[in-house]
């Protein structure tokens, strides 16, 4: 790509995984969620690799990374999810953590935590499925 | 509003006619584009932001995805007249079309008028749910408390599809 597409997606991307970030975090308070931020956020590192090019970051050499971290985030879903088996009403899915007060940021429960774990979840499977189209792209023109 | 829907619900249905018959496929992507965004645009009118922020961006990748995909191998679209199988196909789309169009017609008459009335379980929701699970936004409350069940199945379905991503794009593994 030209020296004008760089040099804007630099100056992008970041706003871009801060924005992902900041729709996770209040998933509990505003519009938005686990889904929505983690797609996000894999749209700004899409964004750099299709800028830079397949070499950038040395992501695209394996998928290893990315599956891992979601295969991870996933376990950690179902853990939480466990975990209101153990503590509190031993409910699967019960809401263990005190809902604290409406409107403030640590409130709700564990609605938060499940938040941030599908949306690290969504990126991660988001990412994987274009880094697994660009390497197979790569690999079929060698 | 009603008007403003249906205005974008036919820009919609346009969009994707053209995009089946487009001899140019690049084309036919872009016009698959507008029944995305038209989506979009549904959903603020029909006050749904949360659906509409995942609807937007999912639109967006999946779309320069499809793009890459159209850039990378052909723009031609093949052109057949369909044979007697193709007849036959085409006769049991209309007759399918029909038969839901009839039973559409016969649901919507029992219904309430658009925008107007809710099931007793979304009042059930709407009253109860912030304070029972003290997120302020609802849908969110209902997404992962009321319902966790399904988004969990949501999230495994992702990660069901990523799977068979890789198994399928898989070269140096197939040697």
């Amino acid at each position: 790509m030209t020296l004008i597409v760089k040099k804007t997606t630099q100056l992008l991307a970041g706003i871009v995984f801060l924005y992902g970030i900041y729709v996770i975090l209040h998933g509990h308070l505003t519009p938005g969620g686990g889904f929505a931020g983690g797609v996000i956020i894999a749209g700004s590192f899409i964004l750099l690799i299709l800028a830079f090019g397949s070499e950038f970051m040395n992501l695209t050499r394996e998928e290893t990374g990315t599956t891992l971290t979601e295969n991870l985030a996933i376990l950690a879903v179902l853990l939480i999810a466990l975990a209101g088996m153990i503590v509190g009403a031993r409910i699967f899915f019960d809401n263990w953590l005190p809902a604290g007060k409406v409107g403030e940021l640590v409130s709700a429960g564990v609605i938060p935590l499940y938040n941030i774990f599908v949306g690290i979840e969504v990126a991660a499977s988001i990412l994987t499925i274009f880094l697994a189209l660009v390497i197979f792209k790569e690999e079929i023109t060698k | 509003m009603e008007a403003a829907v249906s205005l974008i619900l036919v820009f919609m249905i346009l969009g994707a006619v053209f995009a089946i018959h487009a001899r140019d496929l690049l084309s036919a992507v872009i016009s698959c584009g507008i029944v995305g965004y038209g989506l979009v645009i549904c959903f603020l009118l029909l006050k749904a932001p949360d659906l509409a922020i995942v609807q937007i961006v999912v639109e967006t990748i999946s779309l320069v995805l499809m793009v890459a995909v159209v850039l990378d191998s052909t723009r031609q679209e093949p052109f057949t007249l369909p044979d007697k199988q193709g007849y036959v196909n085409i006769a049991t789309a209309v007759l399918t079309a029909g038969v839901i169009l009839y039973f559409l017609n016969l649901a919507t008459g029992s219904m309430d008028a658009f925008g107007e009335g809710s099931l007793r379980m979304a009042e059930h929701y709407i009253n109860g749910a912030a304070a029972k699970t003290g997120s302020a936004n609802l849908v969110t409350g209902v997404v992962f408390d009321f319902r966790g069940y399904d988004t969990l199945g949501e999230a495994t379905v992702l990660v069901t599809a990523v799977l068979g991503v890789i198994t399928i794009l898989r070269i140096r593994g197939k040697k």
